[in-house]
Parts: structure tokens; sequence; C-alpha cells
């Protein structure tokens, strides 16, 4: 029993994916589609060429840089939703000092550096009132970081469509373009960069230390657990929570920044591009672990990028990827459930 | 603005507000019972997409609603029995099913987008609706308008009226007490968790068969009711008439944002759309500051008078949840 644990709970995981596959597969049928064209575009459209594969990894960045964020706020029990807020202030926060230094004669890599930090503590301070309405007004973390997702929301179309519009006419498109010298160096002809790749990759290996390696995390984890507990073994609890919030913001904000610097060099109404959703599926797909967090996140950023194609090679909506990253997560919960019922009983 | 076109304006209000009143009078049932139903915001949307391609389809539209009813119950009851009976987190559940079922709406309703469809029709009382003032104000509706008054009588008189509703508030409070006065703790908890799905469901077909007519995918401006809608339970304390109230108060505002908007000419229209979320943070944080503890301290410090002011408005906006929302039951 002990021995086989492992490969019992390997099997259990299949199944899962399993079922999630049938389930999509399911849908497709039901809307008068061929799943095995859907499922070979979906490949196709993320690893068809060194573009669509470079094109996932950029997207992987700010997916992983989110989750790594968000393992540190489940570490402490908080459904931090409001993660998608914080990445979107995070971009506000970039956009803004890019736009107030780019006429300087301040070299191109410093005001990158200086936008990139600004990000961070724009998510860093929009997780704060989180955790602040969380802790001093008592409000659930869920509901208050919907709202301040809506608002974050707000704020970027009212700077799109107010001060910051494009000379003449506001549009969905978003802000003027940034100059080629204020992004992030890319690959020739590519849109990744290796400055964001690195810098996304030394992003989980911090949290994955934090978490496994350090006392702070051991407390934060404790915190997590039994928040009742670790107060009477002298853990100030709510320092500690709004602590992993503001990490967590420090994340996501960076995840904004690199939207911004990276990726569409400008503001646009959409620049979360619901990663932060996305990001608490990885994270709720990987059990909390940070070591999973890497190649997980690179396969729903896979399925990001895949889904792309569908509309335009076979007219299918393209939320067809969020049907199965969801499904995904709710079957592995509904077959963990299920194992744990089963081995309970054996 | 005159009395004609004011009264108008009000029942608009008030039929907007019939799809709110739903989910939340479904929500505050389930959460009632012990389980949070965090999947609403997607179950929504898809018994919208759901019921409008459902009547859309076989052109009857009580096979419609009958649909948005069927979805929202069944994703109800994968919240119910992941919770319950395989005892994972309602909050990831929910929130999964949210995510999920949003982007099946999307997906499936593709075909159904911006298609003219069937539209519940209006259906004045005969007598009722002829009295002035209150007959256009509240008779002049349709069929689900009148049908969510009579929902928010039931759900109290229910709740508060019967011997299943105390047995209702008992295991949601204390389901250990109830279950040793001979509830089915756990099978009472599925009942009402489908049940108030089955009118989260209505209140999706609502939307797009009577109050936004059509199925407009991501543009249909639906995305956000639901978690509008769970922060209302909150705010109602549990009490459909405080919910009730909850909902009537939200389609006001929105209806004064609507009319304001030509004298407010440097707010851009997006903004005021989401107007409604930062008051959604403002009114949880007025429903639950009492229960802080710093709120406590700061009041003892305070000179009598002044303290029992404020400590009564405190205690009368204050909500707290059943005490057994979102914990397992376990018998033995």
């Amino acid at each position: 029993m002990v021995r086989s644990n492992r490969w019992v709970n390997l099997g259990f995981q299949l199944a899962a994916l399993v079922l999630a596959l049938l389930f999509t597969t399911l849908i497709l049928l039901a809307a008068g589609a061929p799943p095995f064209d859907a499922y070979a575009n979906i490949l196709r459209g993320a690893f068809g060429s060194m573009i669509n594969f470079t094109d996932v990894l950029a997207a992987w960045v700010p997916l992983l840089l989110t989750t790594a964020g968000l393992l540190i706020t489940f570490a402490a029990g908080l459904w931090n939703i409001g993660v998608e807020g914080q990445i979107m202030l995070g971009a506000i926060f970039t956009t803004w000092v890019l736009r107030e230094l780019q006429d300087t004669s301040m070299p191109p890599a410093l005001i990158i550096t200086l936008g990139i930090l600004a990000g961070m503590i724009g998510g860093a301070l929009w997780a704060m009132l989180a955790g602040a309405l969380k802790t001093f007004g008592g409000v659930n973390e869920i509901f208050g970081g919907l709202g301040l997702n809506f608002v974050a929301t707000a704020l970027t179309l009212w700077l799109i469509f107010g001060p910051w519009k494009r000379p003449g006419v506001a549009s969905m498109s978003g802000t003027v373009p940034f100059d080629d010298k204020l992004a992030l160096p890319a690959f020739t002809g590519l849109r990744l960069s290796p400055w964001a790749l690195g810098i996304a990759m030394i992003a989980i290996v911090i949290v994955y230390l934090l978490l496994q390696g350090t006392y702070f995390g051991l407390r934060l984890k404790a915190v997590g657990k039994n928040p009742k507990a670790a107060f009477l073994l002298g853990i100030p609890t709510w320092q500690y929570m709004m602590f992993s919030f503001v990490l967590c913001g420090l994340f996501a904000g960076a995840a904004g920044a690199m939207q911004v610097v990276a990726v569409y060099h400008r503001l646009i109404p959409s620049i979360s591009s619901g990663y932060g959703y996305l990001g608490l599926m990885v994270a709720m797909l990987i059990n909390y672990q940070a070591l999973w967090a890497a190649p997980i996140a690179f396969f729903y950023a896979a399925l990001n990028i895949g889904s792309i194609q569908l509309p335009i090679v076979l007219h299918l909506d393209s939320s067809l990827s969020g049907v199965l990253q969801g499904m995904l997560v709710l079957f592995v919960l509904l077959v963990e459930g299920a194992r744990q019922r089963l081995m309970k009983k054996a | 603005m005159d009395t004609q076109t004011l009264i108008t304006g009000l029942a608009g209000v008030l039929f907007a507000a019939a799809p709110i009143v739903f989910a939340v009078l479904g929500e505050t049932f389930s959460e009632r019972a012990g389980v949070i139903n965090l999947s609403m915001n997607g179950s929504i949307l898809l018994s919208a997409m759901g019921g409008f391609a459902v009547a859309y389809s076989t052109e009857n539209i009580f096979l419609g609603f009958l649909a948005g009813v069927l979805i929202g119950a069944f994703v109800a009851l994968i919240v119910a029995f992941a919770s319950i009976t395989l005892k994972q987190s309602q909050v990831a559940v929910g929130f999964v099913l949210t995510l999920v079922c949003r982007d099946l709406s999307y997906f499936l309703g593709n075909p159904f987008m911006g298609l003219p469809g069937p539209r519940l029709p209006s259906l004045p009382i005969p007598l009722l609706s002829k009295i002035p003032v209150i007959g256009p104000l509240l008779f002049n509706a349709d069929l689900m308008t009148y049908f969510s008054y009579l929902l928010i009588f039931l759900a109290w008189a229910w709740i508060y009226r019967t011997r299943p509703g105390l047995m209702l508030q008992g295991i949601g409070e204390r389901p250990a007490a109830a279950f040793v006065r001979g509830a089915n703790v756990n099978l009472m908890r599925y009942v009402y968790t489908v049940l108030g799905g089955g009118f989260i469901g209505l209140a999706g077909a609502t939307y797009s068969l009577s109050v936004k007519a059509g199925w407009n995918g991501t543009i249909s401006g639906l995305d956000g009711i639901g978690w509008i809608a769970l922060s209302i339970t909150i705010f109602g304390g549990w009490n459909p008439l405080r919910a009730a109230f909850g909902a009537y108060l939200f389609a006001l505002l929105q209806w004064l944002g609507l009319v304001l908007q030509p004298s407010l000419p440097g707010i851009p229209s997006q903004v005021l759309q989401v107007a409604p979320f930062p008051l959604m943070i403002l009114t949880l944080l007025f429903v639950n500051i009492g229960n802080a503890e710093w709120v406590e301290r700061t009041l003892a410090a305070m000179p009598e008078s002044t303290r029992r002011v404020l400590a009564r408005l405190l205690r009368a906006l204050r909500a707290s949840p059943p005490a057994a929302l979102g914990v397992p039951f376990e018998s033995e």
C-alpha cells in the first residue's frame, strides 16, 4: 500500500487528465467541430514554428511570475483573486515611469529598470490595499480583490481614454507605443526577450527557496495552516499575511511590467491578459508546490497561444483553451477527492 | 424629470432587478445551508447562453427558462458533490467552475451571437395596472418580475416562519445540533444548494430572455453580475428581505448612473459602468468593520455618548455569516 502509493497517485492524476480531455472532446462534438483537427491546430499553433514556440515562452514569463507570487499568498492561506488587478497596476506604473522619462537624456537601460521597479511597487501597493481591507476592514480577500480588479480595469480604461490618450483619437488599441529603445532587448526577429525569461526563472527559484528553505517560509505556512495556533506560537499573524500580499504584489507587478516592456510596448485595455486567473488555476493544479510551477505554467501558456489558431482555421472561439484549462483543474480536484474517499475506505 | 418618466424609470429598476433578486435569494439559500456557491458568475453566463440557445432552437421561451434553471442546478450539484461528498475546498471548486462556465458559454454560444430571439412578453395585470402610480410602477412588467416579488416573500416566510426553514437555519449555524434533532444535514445541504443553483440559473435565463434579451458573448455585459450578487448576499446578511433591498439598491444606482451620465461628460462611460464595484467594496467594509477588533478598542476609548451612537450604527449594519458556512459536516 505505502510502496505503491506514488504510482496510484500518478494513476489518479492521469485519470483526471483523460477525463478533462474527454469532456473537452464532447464539447467540441457538441459544437459540431472536428476534435482531432482542433487539438492538432492547438499543437501546431503552439509548437509549429520557432515564432510560435517563442511566443509560448513570452506568455510563459508573466504567467510564471504571477504563479510565483500566488504561491506565497496561498502558503499564507489567502485567496488573492485580486492578483489580476495587481498585474494591471504594475503595467500602469511601468507605463507611467516610461512616459515620464522617455524624453529625458537618461540611458534606456536605466529607464527600463526604473520602469520595472515601479511596476513591482505598483503591484505591491494594490495588493496592500486588498490586504488592508482584509486585516483592518474584515472584508474577505476574495471580494475585496475582485472589486479592486474591476476598479483597476476602470483605471486602465480611464488612462487610455483620458490623460494618456493617443493624439487625435483615443481607442481600444491602447496608448502610443514606446520607442523601440525602451523595449527589453529581444532575440532578433522574435518577440521573446532573454531578459524577461531570466527574470521569470529567477522569480520562481526565489519563491521556491523562500518557501522550502527559510524560517520565514515555514512560519508563513504555519499561518496558512492554522492562524490561531501560529498566533499562539508567537508569530505576528496579520503582519505575515500583509507581508505575503506585498510579496505577491511585487511579483504580479513585475508580470505587468513585462507585459509593457517585453510584449505590448504600451498600455492596452486587456493588459493583464487574464494571467492572474490563469495563475490561480496553475497554482491549484500543482497543489501549491513551487517545484511544478514552471512546467505546468508552460503547458497552460502553450494552450493559450495554440488556441489563437482556432478562430482563424476552424472558426471556433478561442475560449476552448479556457475550457480545457479549467476542466483539468476541476477534474484534478474531483479525482483527488475521490481518491481520498476510496483510500479511507480501503 | 417629470413624474411620468420617474415612474417609468423606477419600474425599469424593478424589472432590471428581477434576475439579481433571483441570484441573491438562490445564493442566500445555499449559504444558509452552509455551502458557498462561488460559481455564480459563470453559472449566470452559462444559463443565460443555454436558456437563449434552447428558446431560440425550440421557439419555446418556457423551455428556455427551464434549460436555464437546469443548468444552474447542475453547476450547483457539482459544487455540492465536490464539497459535501468529496470534501474538496468550496472556494477552489466554485472558482474553477466560474471560469469554466464563462469560457463554455463563450465557446458554445458563438453560433448564437447577436441573433434576434424570443423575448418574454410584457404582461400588465388587468385592473391592478390601472391604479394610478402603483399600477404602472409595480404591475406593468413581465412574468419574471412578478415572480421576483413573490419569491422574496416566499423565501422570507420559508426561512423564518416554517419548521423546515428553522431546520435550514440550524444546519447552517450548528449542524451537529440539527443532526441530533434528526436532520439529514448533508442531504439538506445538497437540496438547498441545488435549489439555490436553480434560482441562479433562472437569473441567467431572465437576462437573456427578458432583461437583456439575446446573447452577445463577451459584450453582453453580464460578466461581473454574479460577483456583485455574491457581495449583495453578504450585504443582505443572509436575510431575504435585506438581500432583496440590496438588489434593488444596486439596480437603482445603476439606473442613476445611466441617467446622470449626460450631465457628467468628463467621465468616460467605461468608468461609470464599473462604479458598482467600489461601492461593493464600501458596503462590504461597512457590513464587516463592526467585527474588527481595532474598532472595538477604538470605540471603548471614546466618550460614552459618541460610543453608544456609533456602536448602534455598526450593529445595525453588521452581518455575521452562518457559523458553519464552508465547513464540511461529518456525523461521527
